[in-house]
């Protein structure tokens, strides 16, 4: 089992990474980590740029595997199953471990058909059901009431505040389980930055979230478990308030209090 | 202060070149769009556009069986051309990379350069000598050969223009390659696709060399598509280089009725696709 910050008994674990190395052809991008993702909580990843925080984030629904030349070894185990393993169907893992980006993406087409997109694929055709999620999809995003009567209108005519929130609906809409967010916030204006980070708050009564994020106000605002990661390692993993207050390695200390990073 | 003076001049003097480029440039193509409509234009009429040709000194006459005829003959080219041509610019956008990606990619290339009389040969060893007769099918297939190259590699680059991360996101919502492609990344390109389908269109309509050894010619009302078939670039070219006036200013209205016809496909299409594209963009 890999690093487990220090969580009480009652805590299960949602993922289990052992030992992972990862490489973009020759370069070698994350050396060993380990670590384990408690379930029901937000653990964020921060680290300086280019440490290898979103590429880990992106292993974790395989989305490394769009990238030609990746290769990796060590295990990423999600309800004890091996996600890497042959016998694993790439597409039903990502609708269980879906992801919101950086920037938002939603598709050119209506709000509704953004939010219904998901469901569709997988087979829904139910206009009435259809209706249900979608609605369900955008309360729980905390964006039903602004878009209700805009629902046929393109999605691009949102704000980009509402648009991530679009593209987590989007997300909620196929039920996953596990919420990957690689720094959602970055291209949005401090509002609503605080409404996706109120929304985060809400989300992970249901939800294991792991957020990728620059901002360690951030981290320390929405997170339960902070990782901190440096070239590529995992230098160390705690309960948010230890990490913050009492960092036990050194490197952790001086990227928290602003010595380099 | 001479420095500054200096590049203000030059940079005026750079703007001054460049706008006489393009208005050397736009010279011609007005040129040749006026010139077409002043010279087609008295001639065109219903009974121009609905007729059959008349013999020589025999008033009247027109261009009906052409027109119709190339329809019929860009219909066939399309019907073939754009589903081959969009596959295979999927292809090429989405699983291309590899070696046999840029085999297919050259070939397309390639071909895009042959010389239509080529491909015209090329269908008459291969559809018409085998038909044992001239025939509007052969005629829409070379004319598809010659779309077929365009219509890929522009599918291709407007496939290739949609943002990675619209991919991205279709993926981690547990969709496969197929349903992205399909569902997001195609719509998405829509009308560049389109665009690219129309200026083929717009191309293979004025053709003429490749249709004298598929589609012959005729002068009568098409009945069927394995008997050979008239079209209008065809008869504006027989026309022309007759030696009677009246026949000469038909070819000019003819010419006038190719550019139009474009215009109208361009125009209709274009409706077509906001249509569908209402609830989109």
């Amino acid at each position: 089992m890999g690093t487990m910050p220090d969580v009480g008994a009652d805590q299960t674990v949602k993922i289990d990474v052992e030992n992972l190395d990862l490489f973009y052809g020759k370069q070698q991008a994350l050396f060993g980590v380990s670590m384990s993702v408690p379930a029901r909580a937000v653990t964020a990843l921060i680290g300086p740029s280019g440490c290898g925080k979103s590429t880990f984030l992106r292993t974790l629904n395989r989305m490394n595997d769009l990238i030609a030349g990746v290769r990796i070894s060590g295990t990423v185990r999600i309800d004890g199953t091996d996600i890497y393993s042959p016998w694993i169907d790439v597409v039903d893992l990502r609708k269980r471990v879906g992801m919101v980006f950086q920037r938002p993406n939603p598709f050119p087409m209506s709000v509704y058909d953004n939010v219904a997109y998901g469901p569709r694929i997988h087979g829904l055709r139910n206009r009435r059901k259809l209706d249900e999620i979608v609605e369900n999809s955008l309360r729980r995003a905390a964006l039903w009431d602004e878009v209700k009567d805009r629902l046929h209108q393109p999605a691009l005519g949102l704000s980009g505040g509402q648009q991530q929130r679009l593209c987590i609906a989007r997300l909620l809409a196929v039920e996953p389980e596990v919420v990957l967010m690689d720094e959602p916030t970055s291209a949005l204006d401090p509002i609503s930055t605080l409404r996706i980070e109120e929304l985060i708050a809400d989300l992970k009564e249901t939800y294991t979230i792991v957020i990728v994020t620059h901002n360690m106000q951030q981290a320390a605002r929405v997170s339960d478990y902070t990782a901190f990661f440096l070239n590529g390692e995992l230098v160390e993993f705690n309960a948010t308030a230890e990490l913050f207050t009492k960092p036990k390695d050194k490197r952790t200390e001086d990227y928290i209090t602003g010595r380099f990073g | 202060m001479t420095g500054l003076h200096r590049r203000k001049i030059v940079n005026a003097l750079a703007a001054v070149v460049f706008a006489l480029m393009v208005v050397l440039a736009v010279i011609p193509l007005f040129h040749v769009l006026i010139y077409v409509v002043k010279q087609g234009l008295p001639g065109l009429s219903w009974t121009f556009l609905t007729s059959l040709p008349a013999p020589v000194g025999v008033p009247g006459g027109g261009m009906g069986n052409a027109i119709l005829g190339s329809l019929i003959l860009v219909s066939i080219a399309t019907l073939v051309s754009v589903p081959l041509g969009i596959g295979t610019g999927i292809f090429l956008s989405e699983w291309g990379r590899g070696r046999f990606g840029a085999l297919v990619r050259w070939v397309a290339d390639i071909l895009s350069g042959a010389p239509s009389i080529v491909v015209g040969l090329f269908i008459y060893s291969l559809v018409v000598v085998p038909m044992r007769g001239f025939s509007a099918l052969s005629g829409g297939l070379a004319l598809a050969v010659l779309m077929m190259p365009t219509v890929a590699r522009s599918t291709e680059q407007m496939l290739r223009m949609v943002p990675h991360t619209l991919r991205e996101a279709s993926l981690a919502l547990g969709a496969t390659w197929a349903q992205t492609v399909w569902r997001v990344v195609m719509p998405a390109a829509r009308k560049g696709i389109l665009t690219g389908v129309m200026l083929s269109v717009a191309r293979v309509m004025g053709e003429t060399a490749p249709l004298i050894v598929t589609a012959f010619g005729s002068g009568f009302w098409p009945t069927s598509i394995f008997k050979p078939i008239a079209a209008v670039p065809l008869q504006v070219f027989v026309y022309a280089i007759s030696p009677y006036p009246s026949w000469q200013q038909q070819a000019w209205t003819g010419a006038l009725t190719l550019v139009l016809l474009v215009l109208f496909i361009n125009i209709f299409a274009r409706l077509l696709l906001r249509d569908r594209g209402a609830q989109g963009r």
